[in-house]
């Protein structure tokens, strides 16, 4: 049982590198390749079927013009204000809340979010210049911040993290023109470069929390083959979340089971040993087969 | 007592995290307050709710924006002091046109504009009101260009005559009527003074209630209006309030309909 515990290392030629970043070149392109949708659209009139192929933006949008989008979390603050938003919006988040339970909850953040632009480089930032935590924070305070914008929109009567999201605001000033707004942005950049290590996406942000919470229900996860692992570590240490590979959680359940899981695909890059995949649940589930032989795809 | 530190501990914990969110919420909550009432007479699209509703529903997604045909509706930006994101038109810059299909309010999907508004000349944006001191035609010239390029204009803003001084000659001032006015801000636009003498405003911060237990006297409004267009309208406010256009006439009577207007009746034979 007992193997020698190799690590990850960086593959020289450009092939190799570039299958090790294979996860961060698709994260990237389906951002850029989002963001490129809604700027397309305003900028250059981009039209599907002769309507516009993806108006409004990430809080609510239209796509072709027939079929609505809008953010969950934001209807779900509307309603906490007491107010029924039209049924265009409440299809929309359905739309997109079943969407992301099939790409598996906080897909949202490490796939489409801008915020995780911004962040991503505020911690390249910080890792190039040695930085260390100036405050310790909880991954659960993002839940605290949840219940506060549901409380506080009910409190005020407005949608209460719609109205100081820095991700909205960045989204807004992207595609209707920079003003203010990235202010709140650059200081995003700054408290995650400067403060404390994946500050906003893995320890405040309650957009990040809210699809923690539905993701749970995700239909896509990161498996785990515990009899490849030899506990390296490398997969953690990739990890931008604080909490979410943990090794004896996922070799009971055989994947990753954490509701934070933002199915990156950053342990699944590093792994040397092929211990990680991208699976559905269903199936990672009936590979979990106690003391069987390595499946195929892993290391020998 | 062996648990005792342990509770202890967990109690700590719990009221580190409830002041923790106190401090938090008291915070955004001061924000909240504050965005709601950043601006509170900026002028809406058409078929906006109340204000409340309206900035509660508003997602901020900026499609009524991107639907407008004219470069009419903005999200505002930090620099507009309007609730950041939501949308909202200067008429100086560029009025509604009233688009008769209404596009904005059909593309939101929240209904923060009311898709049950009805015909866009229900529309009620703000209030046009009339600076009589610099306006030109209360200077005695024929102006009249907020009268000609009113969407609505014998309904929405009439021009009336007025007694000027002593002098024969009366001068012709536009007054508007805020049961027609859609505050659409064309006026406001095409207005020729150096800075807009005829300004679309927020209804609640020029007009008055006069109180249900007054009965109206006819105004110069319906001395003017055939009885037809008058009863299409139940409530007409002459503005400025500053200097009522005061050219008391026969009309119709008060809303009830059935009150002698005895008041002044005897001046429309002058």
């Amino acid at each position: 049982m007992e193997r020698p515990v190799r690590h990850f290392e960086m593959p020289a030629t450009l092939g190799g590198k570039l299958h090790a970043w294979r996860f961060l070149i698709a994260r990237r392109v389906v951002q850029l390749g989002v963001l490129l949708l809604f700027f397309g659209t305003v900028a250059w009139g981009w039209k599907l079927a002769g309507a516009p192929l993806l108006a409004g933006n990430l809080s609510a949008a239209t796509l072709a013009g027939a079929i609505p989008l809008a953010d969950p979390f934001a209807v779900l603050q509307m309603i906490a204000t007491g107010r029924v938003p039209a049924a265009t919006a409440l299809a929309g988040a359905g739309l997109v809340l079943a969407a992301y339970l099939l790409a598996g909850g906080r897909a949202w953040c490490a796939w489409v979010c801008p915020m995780n632009l911004v962040t991503d480089a505020a911690h390249a930032v910080r890792r190039r210049l040695g930085i260390r935590d100036a405050v310790h924070l909880s991954p659960s305070i993002r839940y605290w911040v949840l219940g506060l914008a549901l409380a506080l929109s009910a409190a005020a009567g407005v949608a209460a993290f719609e109205w100081a999201s820095p991700i909205a605001m960045l989204h807004r000033e992207l595609l209707f023109g920079a003003g203010l707004g990235l202010g709140l942005v650059a200081a995003v950049f700054l408290f995650d470069a400067f403060v404390a290590k994946h500050g906003w996406c893995g320890h405040l942000c309650p957009q990040g929390a809210f699809w923690a919470v539905a993701g749970r229900a995700g239909v896509l996860k990161v498996a785990f083959d515990d009899a490849a692992c030899t506990r390296c570590g490398d997969c953690i240490r990739a990890c931008p979340e604080p909490r979410v590979l943990d090794f004896k959680a996922c070799a009971d359940r055989a994947f990753v089971a954490a509701g934070e899981c933002t199915n990156c695909g950053e342990c699944i890059a590093v792994c040397p040993e092929k211990a990680l995949r991208f699976d559905l649940l269903a199936r990672a589930r009936g590979a979990r087969v106690p003391d069987q032989a390595p499946t195929e795809g892993t290391a020998p | 007592m062996s648990e005792a530190p342990g509770r202890r501990h967990f109690l700590a914990r719990s009221a580190q995290g409830v002041a923790g969110a106190a401090c938090a919420g008291l915070a955004w909550f001061a924000f909240l307050r504050e965005e709601a009432h950043a601006a509170p007479f900026a002028l809406r699209p058409p078929g906006a709710r109340p204000e409340a509703d309206f900035g509660a529903l508003c997602i901020k997604c900026g499609q009524c924006v991107r639907a407008c045909p004219y470069p009419t509706l903005k999200l505002s930006t930090a620099a507009t002091g309007i609730t950041l994101g939501t949308p909202h038109f200067v008429p100086r810059e560029e009025p509604c046109h009233l688009c008769e299909d209404i596009p904005c309010v059909k593309a939101c999907p929240t209904g923060a504009l009311d898709k049950a508004m009805g015909p866009v000349d229900k529309a009620r944006m703000g209030l046009a009101v009339v600076d009589a001191e610099n306006c030109l035609s209360w200077q005695g010239l024929r102006c009249e260009v907020c009268y000609r390029v009113c969407p609505l204009k014998g309904r929405a803003i009439t021009i009336d005559p007025h007694p000027r001084g002593l002098s024969k000659h009366a001068v012709f001032v536009p007054v508007v009527h805020a049961a027609d006015c859609t505050g659409c801000g064309l006026c406001e636009k095409a207005c020729p003074t150096q800075l807009a003498s005829i300004r679309v405003v927020e209804p609640k911060l020029v007009q008055g209630r006069i109180g249900e237990h007054y009965r109206r006297p006819a105004t110069t409004r319906e001395a003017n209006v055939t009885p037809a267009e008058a009863t299409a309208a139940e409530a007409p406010v002459a503005a400025p309030p500053a200097k009522p256009a005061a050219k008391p006439a026969p009309g119709p009577s008060a809303p009830s309909g059935k009150a002698v207007d005895y008041l002044n009746a005897p001046l429309g034979d002058l």
